[in-house]
């Protein structure tokens, strides 16, 4: 598995267990409340689930698995991380912005931060979805 | 494709079934009320979709293709690989029962079957990510 890959997998598993835990602790506290509060974490399970565990997965397999160029080179890898920060940084700002008491243009900036690795990381890929031959 | 990557599969279809099922109660709940009581259909049919689908797919699909951990145990350890199948296909059944056993019976049950149901997640997960992270490497 590539580095890129690796790093991508790593940060996806790390943010499945830190959603796995808000998810957790969220879901006990509405059976049994315990500490309301918690229901501020709603957001960042959500964000760290859906973008960091699923998303970011998605392109370390992508990266991993998609036809290389001739001589088993990847392309402009330096988009794929590019797209890896811009990610990270955009979960963090969405999921937290709130809680840590941020300025609302905060989850803005996440959000467009996001979109912008989703645009670095396709015109990195694109040239790879190709016919093997 | 091993045994247990193949229950994971499986068992992904089946749960994306069941999600579309929810689905349609949720819609037909919102539209006539049909459902007694403070049940919550819509966030039994977000767990459905993202643990029971998305996650066990990729739980499946994962532990078949990731590189192999050794010569010895290919897919590291297969008991906690099953005991993640067992905890998180557990953990989303309790979930869906604590929704029925509020709606039908005593709502106090209900709410201690949903903590257990997300004990058993949480578990699952971090079972999931621990049998996994030492798979993730170079050749």
């Amino acid at each position: 598995m590539p580095r890129f890959s690796r790093w991508a997998a790593r940060l996806a598993l790390v943010y499945l267990v830190i959603g796995f835990t808000f998810g957790g602790l969220l879901l006990s506290n509405k059976g049994v409340s315990y500490a309301p509060a918690l229901w501020r974490l709603r957001p960042a399970h959500i964000e760290f689930l859906f973008a960091g565990w699923m998303v970011q997965l998605s392109l370390g397999v992508a990266h991993w698995i998609i036809p290389r160029f001739r001589g088993g080179r990847f392309g402009r890898v330096e988009l794929a991380w590019l797209a890896l920060g811009l990610l990270n940084g955009g979960i963090l700002l969405v999921s937290f912005g709130a809680l840590a008491g941020l300025p609302t243009w905060a989850p803005v900036v996440g959000r467009a931060m996001e979109g912008a690795a989703a645009l670095a990381y396709l015109i990195y890929i694109w040239p790879r979805i190709r016919p093997l031959s | 494709m091993p045994p247990l990557s193949r229950w994971f599969i499986k068992s992904s279809f089946v749960y994306l079934v069941a999600t579309f099922v929810s689905g349609v109660l949720a819609v037909v709940d919102a539209a006539w009320d049909v459902i007694p009581g403070a049940v919550q259909v819509t966030p039994v049919y977000y767990h459905l979709f993202m643990l029971g689908w998305v996650s066990q797919l990729i739980f499946g699909v994962g532990n078949w293709m990731f590189p192999v951990y050794s010569r010895e145990a290919p897919r590291r350890s297969e008991r906690l690989g099953w005991a993640v199948y067992g905890l998180l296909n557990g953990g989303l059944e309790l979930l869906v029962l604590a929704e029925v056993v509020r709606a039908f019976a005593a709502e106090q049950a209900g709410h201690w079957l949903q903590a257990v149901g997300a004990l058993l997640l949480w578990l699952a997960g971090t079972a999931f990510v621990a049998n996994t992270w030492g798979r993730i490497r170079g050749k």
